[in-house]
């Protein structure tokens, strides 16, 4: 068997692989946070909430409407896109011109109550969900077995990564939402309205995170936990990265999952903190972020 | 008296008489919990109101303080009060070394950057099974005797120690926010370009807030595992962190008196609220919606407010 620093190389492309995948999750989801944070200044701590929230509208859109795998990759962003945009209108909206601390606060409470009612109708152990017939298959590459699922995650993640830049980087909308983000009274006095810009780009914001909900179902048991298991890294991704820029957000995502997929091989205590190490020395190193402009 | 105002003496006096009666009217174990609860509080509140600086990850302080409290009194043999000391310095110790990373970054990115090194410990913390236990924590920690003469194995002599720790914590934050390095921390938080430009090393006022910040939960964390004999993974868990947080918002950031309410309501909260299993965390989460959207000030920095005094 072919051995790499000691390792064998199935092993070693095995956790790349996994490594790959959860980086997936967590250019996703920065990414998301990074457009939020652009417009609405605030940090949405209820990210990892409408993650969880995405996967389980997935199981439920299955076992309620019969409506599979590839119908809930549309239905389920555009339901929670739709919750995402009445809680910006309900709640978020009130608090923009206040200290930048009380969106965190405010969030992190949505986030708590969201979690709380999934614990209270699933339990703490959650539900299943299978993958799609037509991807629940392995395939053998020659120097390891994978399975289709987790090659048409990461195939799916950058096509998402790559359409949100071209979205807000090439087209007329974005191009508004980068105004936006620049002068948003500038941009009203233009006849654009902003507070429904701003609306959209919660709920655009937050589908994300649920349409990496709808992929992570049938990866990783749908259960209340797994948005804030998973948000806390992806904070540490976003302080690493910046939230300066989208390309900046996703390749600190998945630069972080293949580091961490590699500690899992050679230091498996360390898999658990190396991320949060990272962010210690990019800290030290450069306080701004790898891709952020000020401190 | 020791620089009270005389509306804020009148709420000490209160305070003091409310400490001395609970125990004849309250289970005194919960209430000694509060008073832990709102040691940790009143530091997490020098973060939050003094200099405006919101952490996500001071549990990573107050579970330390409770596992080394627990661990060299169990183990080690050492008299409780020698174990608060080592807790509230481990946190401390701690609180320099995340305070001197956490504070190169402002606002958000300070919260993110506390939430992410509290992470740190919480699986240090799970992997470390020697020293905390693991899963099963640190548990039956016997009291023992305090300064090796008096035993604290009654729920009432424990009382005693609890409430000293707990007033001499209030009358120590006061002093801290009304003293020259309390107004300058202000004003740092006011103003900090101006205050850069007047001379002030402002990360080093900032700094020293965050490790007192820490040395507060550290203690709290430790006399807790006193009063309880227990330390468990919660105590280091990001539950706790928000909790802490929440007791601050709910009653009042940047007020003396607010956190010791908030403790007392939270506290409460979980106490009556625990057979409901989850809706715990729906309401707690639903009142940090309704604190930050609709009621700022808090329940004392409403009262305070009405009256047009500092409480």
């Amino acid at each position: 068997m072919v051995m790499i620093f000691g390792k064998p190389l199935p092993l070693l492309f095995g956790q790349l692989l996994l490594g790959i995948i959860n980086g997936s999750f967590y250019a996703m989801l920065s990414m998301g946070l990074a457009i939020i944070f652009g417009l609405l200044r605030i940090i949405n701590f209820a990210h990892g909430a409408m993650f969880m929230v995405g996967a389980f509208v997935t199981w439920a859109l299955l076992t309620y409407l019969h409506i599979g795998y590839w119908g809930a990759l549309i239905c389920a962003p555009v339901i929670v896109g739709i919750f995402g945009i009445a809680l910006e209108r309900l709640f978020i909206r009130r608090i923009y011109k206040l200290d930048i601390l009380y969106g965190l606060l405010l969030t992190f409470g949505i986030a708590q109550v969201l979690q709380g009612l999934a614990t209270n109708y699933f339990g703490v152990s959650g539900v299943s969900y299978d993958p799609p017939a037509s991807l629940a298959r392995v395939v053998n590459l020659g120097f390891m077995y994978l399975p289709v699922y987790r090659g048409f995650v990461v195939i799916a993640a950058i096509l998402i990564c790559f359409c949100t830049w071209f979205v807000i980087e090439k087209t007329r909308l974005g191009a508004l939402l980068r105004a936006a983000t620049e002068n948003p009274s500038l941009v009203q006095a233009f006849g654009v309205n902003v507070p429904r810009l701003i609306a959209l780009t919660f709920g655009g914001g937050v589908a994300l995170a649920a349409l990496a909900g709808v992929l992570a179902a049938p990866l990783y048991s749908v259960n209340p936990d797994m948005g804030s298991d998973l948000i806390d890294t992806v904070f540490a991704v976003v302080v690493i990265g910046g939230m300066g820029s989208i390309g900046g957000a996703v390749l600190t995502g998945f630069g972080l999952g293949v580091i961490e997929g590699f500690t899992d091989v050679f230091y498996p205590p360390g898999s658990a903190v190396v991320v949060f190490v990272v962010m210690a020395i990019v800290l030290l190193a450069r306080p701004a972020g790898l891709f952020g402009k000020t401190a | 008296m020791l620089g009270f105002s005389r509306t804020q003496s009148v709420a000490l006096a209160v305070l003091v008489l409310v400490v001395i009666a609970a125990p004849f009217l309250l289970y005194p174990i919960v209430v000694m919990q509060v008073m832990c609860y709102a040691i940790f509080a009143m530091g997490t509140n020098l973060l939050m109101g003094s200099v405006g600086l919101l952490s996500l990850g001071q549990a990573a302080y107050f579970g330390l303080g409770g596992y080394v409290a627990g661990y060299l009194v169990q183990s080690v043999g050492l008299t409780p009060e020698l174990g608060i000391i080592a807790g509230g310095a481990a946190g401390a110790l701690l609180g320099t070394g995340f305070g001197w990373l956490a504070i190169r970054r402002q606002d958000i990115y300070f919260a993110m950057v506390t939430l992410a090194l509290a992470q740190i410990v919480y699986f240090a913390a799970v992997q470390a099974t020697g020293f905390t236990g693991g899963e099963n924590g640190i548990q039956g920690i016997a009291r023992g005797d305090l300064f090796g003469h008096l035993p604290l194995k009654s729920d009432h002599a424990m009382y005693v120690v609890v409430a000293v720790i707990f007033l001499a914590g209030v009358v120590f934050v006061h002093r801290i926010v009304n003293s020259p390095f309390g107004q300058v921390v202000k004003a740092v938080r006011d103003n900090e370009p101006r205050m850069i430009s007047l001379g002030y090393r402002t990360d080093a006022y900032k700094g020293m807030i965050f490790v007192l910040a820490a040395l507060f939960a550290g203690v709290a964390g430790a006399t807790k595992a006193m009063v309880m004999g227990i330390v468990t993974l919660s105590d280091v868990g990001a539950t706790t962190s928000g909790l802490v947080v929440l007791m601050v918002l709910l009653g009042g950031i940047g007020t003396i008196f607010g956190p010791i309410v908030g403790a007392a309501i939270v506290v409460a909260m979980q106490y009556y609220l625990a057979p409901f299993g989850a809706w715990v965390i729906v309401i707690q989460g639903a009142i940090f919606m309704v604190c930050v959207l609709v009621f700022r000030r808090g329940i004392i920095g409403e009262v305070a407010f009405r009256l047009r005094t500092p409480l």
